[in-house]
């Protein structure tokens, strides 16, 4: 698909969408892009972005990343810095599952150690993280048990006995966002979640032991410097998210702006998907509150999922977590809103950034980093589709340019429907198994969906964001085990 | 079956176009086609429990938005995959009542597929056209 006429190339795979594509556009649209994967995009992703560069208060420019497609409202991988005194906030920004993000863990166990118990690995990280459409998770809580998870996030976790500080210290935030205010959230939303703390999900949603092989090490300083030190290590990355109870957050709060915008407001917007709220306001403030709660419900449920990996190979390899060194790397989302302080035009500016499928890649010496990464930067992970592989990145100054954000994801190509037409999952997860990679789902239709040829290539969309200046490659990782909601 | 799953829809999700002669069939269609993303086999779902809806909206399409939501929200709430049954559209003051009969989720007889996160707002919408009515929805998933 061509992209737009009129689109502008302003530097190394940066490109420029001047205001004027569409009447109401208050800034222009920035795509971070290769001229392939700029030509691959779908044209919605111009159009949609175009669309969020109508919002009230938008700052710079509406970014769109190189793993973008075709979303609701916000094109997935799609960043807007809001003026929170006179901007917006739309939870179509942010995506229902909010808080999605990536957990990174390592070992120090190598392939050929873990090669031998791979099976009996995946198999058992199969029974005891549950997955896929309705599961339930294994901490039980009350729904007031579950009202102080969503204020206190990981931190709750920690304090039950659920991992350590060390997690804490190398997640975004600590894994808790302050703002979080249960008596924001519905009942409805409660009832829907309390029961899913320590749960993967379905849809692209999993659990993957990788290996970093020798010639995937790309910057091998930085690798040491994050833990990769041995050749075939082994790592275990996940994906999930804030579960029913985000997805519920959202769905009431989109129809609480609907209702509010025109009525109360006079916020007049192109999509229904825009659905929007001054910031400052009492519905904006408070969706604010309750998408922090969301946050926090999927820090702590990545953080007893962690918990669970812990267990899992403790009793697999027959010794402590602490003495197979499962340490992990770094937890970060990639559906968010959140404050943060950017120079603009030379002056330090608060901003409301929303990253809808975009991951947040602060630079070195940045406030809000770990002791241990603040001179190399924020890692960032993006996970690929089951089949290819995945990396960790780091933040790099220049990222300035979109504040601090980056890629997610390969991005998908190819609709759900169409790829469940194309493949079948027990096939896949047979070839798979040829290519050494042992796959356990709940789902065979769902694999189909997440098959990799449905997606871009995950190395062509790290490297476009290496070449914006967005982020810095450390390692590819590449799956040999998988646990598919 | 009256609905069916449009293949070049938004990239992650999946969305459908229902149809019915009046609205109580057409509700009913898209609850099915919101059940049928999550398990593959709608008859695979026993009439066990029995879930009373009575829902209302500003709008006849928020109020499918509603109701698809009621769906969703039982099946992570309670595990509970259901149909709709007895779906009664009040179009004058955009209500309706249902009943939702269906059951637990039993992987072994459940063939599960992909969850649905949410019904959104992107194309939304609810028409009469011809000699039926139309809904076309995108589910995240």
């Amino acid at each position: 698909m061509p992209a737009p006429e009129g689109i502008q190339r302003i530097g190394d795979g940066t490109w420029e969408l001047p205001p004027t594509l569409r009447p109401g556009m208050r800034v222009p649209v920035r795509v971070f892009a290769t001229e392939d994967l700029l030509r691959e995009m779908d044209d919605q992703v111009f159009i949609q972005a175009a669309n969020v560069a109508t919002l009230p208060g938008i700052v710079g420019y509406s970014f769109v990343m190189p793993d973008a497609h075709w979303g609701y409202g916000f094109p997935i991988g799609g960043v807007a810095a809001m003026n929170p005194d006179d901007g917006v906030i739309s939870p179509g920004g942010i995506g229902f599952d909010i808080n999605c993000g990536m957990r990174l863990v390592l070992t120090d166990l190598t392939l050929e150690e873990v090669q031998p118990k791979l099976r009996e690995l995946v198999d058992t990280l199969y029974e005891r993280v549950p997955a896929g459409v309705g599961c339930k998770g294994f901490v039980k809580l009350s729904p007031t048990e579950f009202a102080e998870v969503i204020e206190q996030g990981a931190g709750w976790c920690v304090r039950n006995g659920y991992g350590t500080d060390e997690d804490l210290a190398r997640t975004e935030e600590r894994g808790c966002l302050p703002g979080a205010d249960a008596s924001t959230v519905s009942p409805r939303a409660i009832e829907r979640g309390y029961r899913q703390i320590g749960t993967l999900g379905s849809g692209n949603h999993y659990l993957e032991i990788q290996v970093v092989r020798p010639e995937h090490v790309v910057d091998a300083e930085l690798a040491e410097r994050l833990g990769i030190t041995r050749p075939n290590q082994v790592a275990v990355m996940f994906h999930c998210g804030s579960r029913g109870f985000g997805h519920q957050v959202a769905t009431d709060y989109l129809q609480i702006f609907l209702r509010a915008m025109k009525s109360k407001y006079n916020l007049e917007i192109i999509d229904r998907e825009l659905a929007c709220a001054p910031f400052r306001s009492d519905e904006g403030q408070r969706y604010f509150a309750a998408m922090q709660c969301a946050a926090n419900m999927s820090f702590a449920n990545r953080q007893v999922i962690l918990h669970r990996i812990r267990e899992v190979f403790s009793t697999v390899f027959g010794r402590a977590a602490g003495d197979l060194g499962l340490r992990q790397i770094y937890d970060v989302a990639h559906n968010t809103a959140k404050l943060e302080t950017h120079e603009v035009n030379g002056r330090p500016r608060q901003l409301l950034v929303h990253r809808k499928g975009a991951t947040r890649a602060f630079g070195p010496g940045m406030p809000g980093l770990p002791t241990d990464y603040r001179e190399i930067g924020q890692p960032v992970i993006i996970g690929g589709s089951m089949e290819t592989g995945s990396y960790l990145l780091t933040g790099v100054a220049t990222g300035a340019a979109a504040f601090f954000s980056t890629a997610h994801g390969s991005g998908r190509t190819m609709s759900r429907t169409k790829a469940k037409r194309s493949f079948r999952g027990r096939e896949l997860q047979h070839s798979m198994e040829q290519r050494g990679i042992y796959v356990r789902t709940v789902s065979y239709a769902g694999l189909a969906e997440e098959a990799g040829a449905a997606y871009k290539s995950i190395d062509e969309v790290v490297e476009a964001t290496e070449r914006a200046g967005l982020s810095h490659r450390v390692a590819r990782f590449t799956p040999i085990g998988n646990v598919k909601g | 079956m009256p609905y069916e799953y449009v293949e070049d829809g938004v990239t992650s999700d999946v969305s459908f176009h229902a149809w019915g002669n009046d609205l109580d069939e057409l509700f009913t269609a898209a609850a099915d086609a919101t059940a049928n993303v999550m398990v593959a086999e709608l008859a695979s779902i026993e009439a066990r429990v029995s879930k009373h809806v009575a829902v209302s909206a500003e709008e006849l399409d928020l109020l499918l938005l509603r109701f698809l939501d009621e769906l969703i929200f039982h099946k992570d709430a309670e595990a509970l995959l259901l149909r709709a049954d007895g779906v009664h559209v009040d179009i004058a003051n955009h209500s309706l009542t249902a009943e939702l009969r269906g059951e637990p989720i039993d992987t072994s007889r459940h063939e599960l597929a992909a969850d649905v996160k949410a019904v959104t707002l992107h194309g939304l919408h609810v028409e009469h056209r011809g000699s039926h009515w139309h809904a076309h929805v995108t589910l995240d998933v």
